[in-house]
C-alpha cells in the first residue's frame, strides 16, 4: 500500500480513457464518471463483469460497445458469481500455462448489489477472489423504471413507494453495503462521491492494490430517477455529503476514516429540494418524517465518528 | 447502415470492435450546447473529470474543449465550472 | 493395457474429469452427485488435479461462475441435479447463447414437491430447450466415457456448445461396477487440451453478452439453432474417434432387433439395460420386438430415428418424466414431432415409468410390449398415455 502513487489534484489523472462516448446514459448520469476514474485508476490489464442495469444495457447496444476493455455481462444477479468464475480461470491458467492475471472489475448497481446480487456478492467476497466490485448506487431500480430497492433511502418517492396520501415513500432505511463487505473480512471498502473525485481515484488506486475483494459503493446522480436538473448532478452529490446524508468514509485494514469531514452540516432541507423524489417531505404533513431522517442522518454520523474513532 | 445476416454475425453475439459506439453519434440528443471561454478557463479539469460521455476532451496543458459530436447537453460542465468558463447556449 | 477398477457412476465422472484436466469446477453439493464434488475437491486439495475449485454458495452461482470460467478460455466442469438444475435455468440459455463449453454431469433426479431425492429425467428435459447437448449414459463405463466425449465435443471448434452427461441418480450415481479406465498418458491423444476460440483477452478487447434488440435478436438466435444442427456431424465424429481410440464404439441410437421388429420400445438412461434383456427373452419366444436407447438426446436424431422405426407397427415411448397438460410426456412428443410428415409411421402410446426412482422390473416391460402388440394388432391406440408400475 505505501508504494500507491496517491494524486493531489484532478490534474494527476491520467488522460487516456478506456469507456467511448456514443453510450446511452441519460445525460447528466453519475454513473459513467466512476466507470472513467477506475478504468485509469486500474493498472494494466483489466476485465470489467457488468450486472444487468442501466450501465449495462447502455454501454452495449448491439453492435456497438462503449467498452476498450474485455467487458462482460452475463445476468443480473450473478455479476460477482461470474467475475469468480474468471478470476478462477485466470488463476489456474496462471499456474498452467503462465499467462498473466488481469485485475476484474465489477460494477453492478444498487439492485443488482444490494438486493438480487447480495449472495453472489457475499460468496465472492467470503472466498476472497481478487476482484474489486463497484456498486454505482442510484438509489432505485432506474432502468426498468425507478422502484424502490433496500438501497433507496427513507423517504424517497419511487414508482412502488409512491408519496401517497397513507404513505410518503419508503418508511425504510438503506442498507449498510460497507458494513456488509466488512462482516466478510475485506481488506479495503469504502464509499465514494463524483463531487470529491481526488478521494474517489485515490479510493480506487487503494482498492485495485489490494489482492482480494474490494468494495467501492459510489453515489450515483441519477436525473431521470430523481426528478432533478441534469446539470446539477454534482451539485447535489456535494450536498449529500455536506448535510451528512451521505457521509464519505472508508474502512482502511481495520482502520475506519472518515474521508470528508463535515463539521458543519447543511440542512437536509437544502438536499431534498433539489430532486423531486424528496420533495413531499418538506410538506408540513411529513414533517415527521422528515424529523425521523434528521434523527436517522445524526445516529449514522456518529457511529461512523465512533468507528474513526473520533468524539460525538 | 447495412444490417447483416446471421451468417455474417460472429458467433455468441459478442462485440469484437471495442469502443464501437464512436459511430453512434449522441450530440443530437441535445438542446443546449457548452461553450467554454478559452480566456476564462483556468484548466483546472473539473468539466472533464465531471463529463458522463466523456465528451469534454482534453488536451496539451490542460486545455479542454468540447467534442459536439456526442455531447447530449447535460450542463454538469457549466454548473461546475468555478469560474464560470462554460455557458449554456440554447441550439433551438 | 486395459485396467479395470470398481467404481459408482459419481467416481467415474470425477475420475474421468481429473484425467481431463479440466482448469476450473465451480459446483455447489446436491444428491446424488456429491460425491463428484467431493472425489473432486480432494484431487485439488491433495495436489493430484492442478485446477480451481470454486466453492460457490448455489448452483446459479455455480453455473455463472463456469461461464466466466469458460469465456476466459478454462476447461470448465460443474455438477448438479434436480433443483441445482432448477436454480441454474436462467443461467442454461446464457451459457449455451454465449456459447461456452462447459461440460456439466447430471445426477438425474426428481424435481420437488414433494421432495425426492432418487431418478426422474425431470432435470434432463428442463435443458431440453436451452441449447446445450445432452448425453445420457446407460451405466458406469458409459459415464466415464461420455465425459471425456462431452469435453470434445463441447470444445470442439465446429461445435462450441455446454455438453451435459446425464446419469440416473442413484441407480448410477452410487452403483458399483467394474470400470475400463484409460492410463492418464493416454488421455492428451484422445483430448488434448483446450483451444479456446474468442477467449477474454485483455490484448483483444470484446463485448460479450450484450444488449441485443430487435434488429439483431432474430439474427443471432438462427445463428445459434443453425449451429446446433451443424453440430451433428462432428459429434458423430467425436463418436468414431472415441471408438478408435478405446475400441468402445457409441452411436446416437443405440438398438437392439430393431431389423425387423413390429412393436419397439424408445426409452432414455439406465432402464435400457432392463428393456433389452426383455427384448432377448421375448425374442427367444420368437416375438418380434425390440428397443432403442438415445446416447444423445439433443440435438435430437431425427433422420437415425426415422430409419430404425420403418416397418414398426407401434411404438411405447418411455418417459421418467411428466409434462403436465402437454399433449404427452417430453420424448413422447419428440418421437411424435419427429415422425410427424413421414408415411406409414408407426403408432404411438406414451408409457410413464420409474418417477422418483421406483424401479421398472422386468414383468412391467412385458406389459408394455404386451399392451404394444395390441396396438399394432388392432391397429389403434385406445390410451395414448399409459402409467406403469403404480398403484391404481
Amino acid at each position: 500500500m505505501s508504494n500507491l502513487n496517491l494524486i493531489k489534484t484532478v490534474k494527476d489523472i491520467p488522460p487516456e480513457e478506456y469507456l467511448a462516448p456514443g453510450h446511452r446514459l441519460c445525460a447528466g448520469c453519475g454513473a459513467p464518471i466512476v466507470v472513467r476514474l477506475a478504468l485509469k485508476a486500474v493498472p494494466g490489464p483489466k476485465i470489467v463483469v457488468s450486472a444487468t442495469g442501466c450501465l449495462e444495457v447502455a454501454t452495449t447496444i448491439f453492435p456497438y460497445t462503449s467498452w476498450k476493455v474485455p467487458w462482460v455481462h452475463s445476468a443480473f444477479e450473478n455479476a460477482a458469481a461470474t467475475a469468480s468464475g474468471i478470476e478462477a480461470a485466470f488463476r489456474a491458467l496462471e499456474k498452467k500455462k503462465g499467462a498473466k492475471k488481469p485485475k476484474i472489475i465489477v460494477f453492478g448497481g444498487d439492485g443488482g448489489t444490494f438486493d438480487i446480487g447480495l449472495q453472489a456478492l457475499s460468496g465472492a467476497l467470503e472466498r476472497g477472489h481478487d476482484l474489486l466490485y463497484i456498486c454505482y448506487d442510484n438509489e432505485a431500480y432506474m432502468n426498468t423504471g425507478i422502484q424502490r430497492s433496500s438501497a433507496t433511502p427513507k423517504g424517497a418517492a419511487t414508482t412502488t413507494s409512491p408519496a401517497g396520501r397513507v404513505i410518503p415513500g419508503k418508511l425504510e432505511r438503506k442498507k449498510d453495503l460497507i458494513g456488509i463487505a466488512v462482516a466478510h473480512g475485506v481488506e479495503y471498502a469504502a464509499t465514494a462521491n463524483p463531487a470529491y473525485p481526488v478521494d474517489l481515484y485515490n479510493k480506487l488506486l487503494k482498492a485495485a492494490a489490494v489482492k482480494g475483494p474490494t468494495v467501492i459503493h459510489y453515489y450515483t446522480p441519477c436525473p431521470t430517477g430523481w426528478r432533478s436538473d441534469p446539470s446539477r448532478g454534482i451539485e447535489i452529490a456535494r450536498l449529500a455529503v455536506q448535510t451528512r446524508i451521505w457521509p464519505v468514509y472508508e474502512y482502511d485494514h481495520g482502520t475506519w476514516r472518515i474521508n470528508i469531514m463535515v463539521k458543519k452540516p447543511k440542512p437536509v432541507e437544502e438536499y431534498f429540494k433539489l430532486q423531486g423524489r424528496f420533495r413531499h417531505l418538506l410538506q408540513p404533513e411529513n414533517k415527521w418524517l422528515l424529523e425521523e431522517i434528521k434523527k436517522d442522518v445524526e445516529e449514522n454520523w456518529n457511529r461512523l465518528l465512533k468507528l474513526a474513532g473520533l468524539k460525538t | 447502415m447495412k444490417y447483416k445476416t446471421w451468417k455474417d454475425l460472429p458467433i455468441g453475439a459478442v462485440i469484437p470492435e471495442p469502443g464501437s459506439s464512436v459511430e453512434y453519434k449522441t450530440g443530437t440528443w441535445r438542446t443546449f450546447k457548452p461553450v467554454i471561454d478559452q480566456d476564462k478557463c483556468i484548466r483546472c479539469l473539473l468539466c472533464w473529470v465531471s463529463c458522463p460521455e466523456p465528451s469534454i476532451r482534453r488536451h496539451e496543458e490542460n486545455r479542454v474543449s468540447v467534442d459536439y459530436d456526442f455531447c447530449k447537453g447535460c450542463g454538469i460542465c457549466a454548473n461546475i465550472c468555478p469560474v464560470k468558463a462554460i455557458e449554456m447556449v440554447s441550439e433551438l | 493395457m486395459a485396467r479395470i477398477v470398481g467404481m459408482n457412476g459419481d467416481t467415474a465422472v470425477a475420475y474421468a474429469v481429473k484425467q481431463a484436466d479440466v482448469d476450473v469446477i465451480a459446483a455447489y453439493p446436491i444428491t446424488p452427485q456429491t460425491i463428484i464434488v467431493e472425489k473432486l475437491s480432494e484431487y485439488v486439495n491433495n495436489g493430484e488435479l492442478n485446477a480451481a475449485y470454486v466453492p460457490v454458495e448455489s448452483e446459479h452461482s455455480a453455473l455463472s461462475a463456469c461461464v466466466g470460467a469458460s469465456l476466459a478460455g478454462a476447461r470448465v466442469f460443474t455438477a448438479t441435479a434436480s433443483q441445482g438444475l432448477a436454480l441454474m435455468y436462467e443461467i442454461l440459455y446464457i451459457a449455451s447463447s454465449l456459447r461456452t463449453t462447459i461440460v456439466m454431469a447430471l445426477g438425474n433426479r426428481a424435481f420437488s414437491a414433494p421432495i425426492n431425492i432418487h431418478c426422474s429425467h425431470d432435470d434432463a428435459y428442463a435443458v431440453r430447450d436451452a441449447g446445450w447437448i445432452e448425453l445420457f449414459a446407460e451405466n458406469v463405463q458409459e459415464a466415464y466415457d461420455l465425459t471425456f466425449q462431452a469435453f470434445r465435443i463441447a470444445e470442439d471448434k465446429n461445435v462450441l456448445f455446454p455438453t451435459i452427461v446425464n446419469l440416473d441418480g442413484f441407480i448410477l450415481t452410487h452403483s458399483l461396477e467394474g470400470v475400463n479406465v484409460f492410463e492418464d498418458e493416454e488421455i492428451p491423444k484422445f483430448l488434448p487440451p483446450k483451444e479456446p476460440v474468442n477467449p477474454i483477452d485483455p490484448e483483444k478487447p470484446v463485448s460479450y453478452g450484450p444488449l441485443d434488440l430487435f434488429d439483431y435478436y432474430i439474427e443471432h438466435k438462427k445463428q445459434q439453432a443453425e449451429a446446433l444442427k451443424a453440430s451433428y456431424p462432428h459429434i458423430l465424429k467425436v463418436f468414431e474417434e472415441f471408438r478408435e481410440f478405446s475400441g468402445r464404439s457409441y452411436k446416437p441410437l443405440k438398438t437392439l432387433s430393431m431389423e425387423d421388429a413390429e412393436v419397439a420400445v424408445i426409452i432414455l438412461g439406465s432402464a435400457a439395460g432392463t428393456v433389452r434383456d426383455v427384448v432377448r427373452k421375448l425374442r427367444e419366444k420368437g416375438e418380434k420386438v425390440g428397443v432403442v436407447s438415445l446416447t444423445l438426446y439433443r440435438p435430437f436424431p431425427q433422420e437415425e430415428l426415422v430409419k430404425v422405426l420403418k416397418g414398426v407397427k407401434a411404438v411405447a415411448v418411455m418417459d421418467r418424466s411428466y409434462s403436465y397438460g402437454s399433449p404427452g410426456a417430453q420424448l413422447f412428443m419428440d418421437v411424435a414431432a419427429t415422425l410427424i410428415n413421414v408415411r406409414d409411421k408407426p403408432l404411438l402410446f406414451n408409457v410413464i415409468y420409474g418417477l422418483g426412482g421406483r424401479d421398472l422390473k422386468p414383468e412391467h416391460v412385458v406389459q408394455v410390449f404386451e399392451h404394444a402388440k395390441k396396438v399394432a394388432k388392432e391397429g389403434e391406440v385406445p390410451e395414448k398415455e399409459v402409467w406403469i408400475g403404480v398403484r391404481e
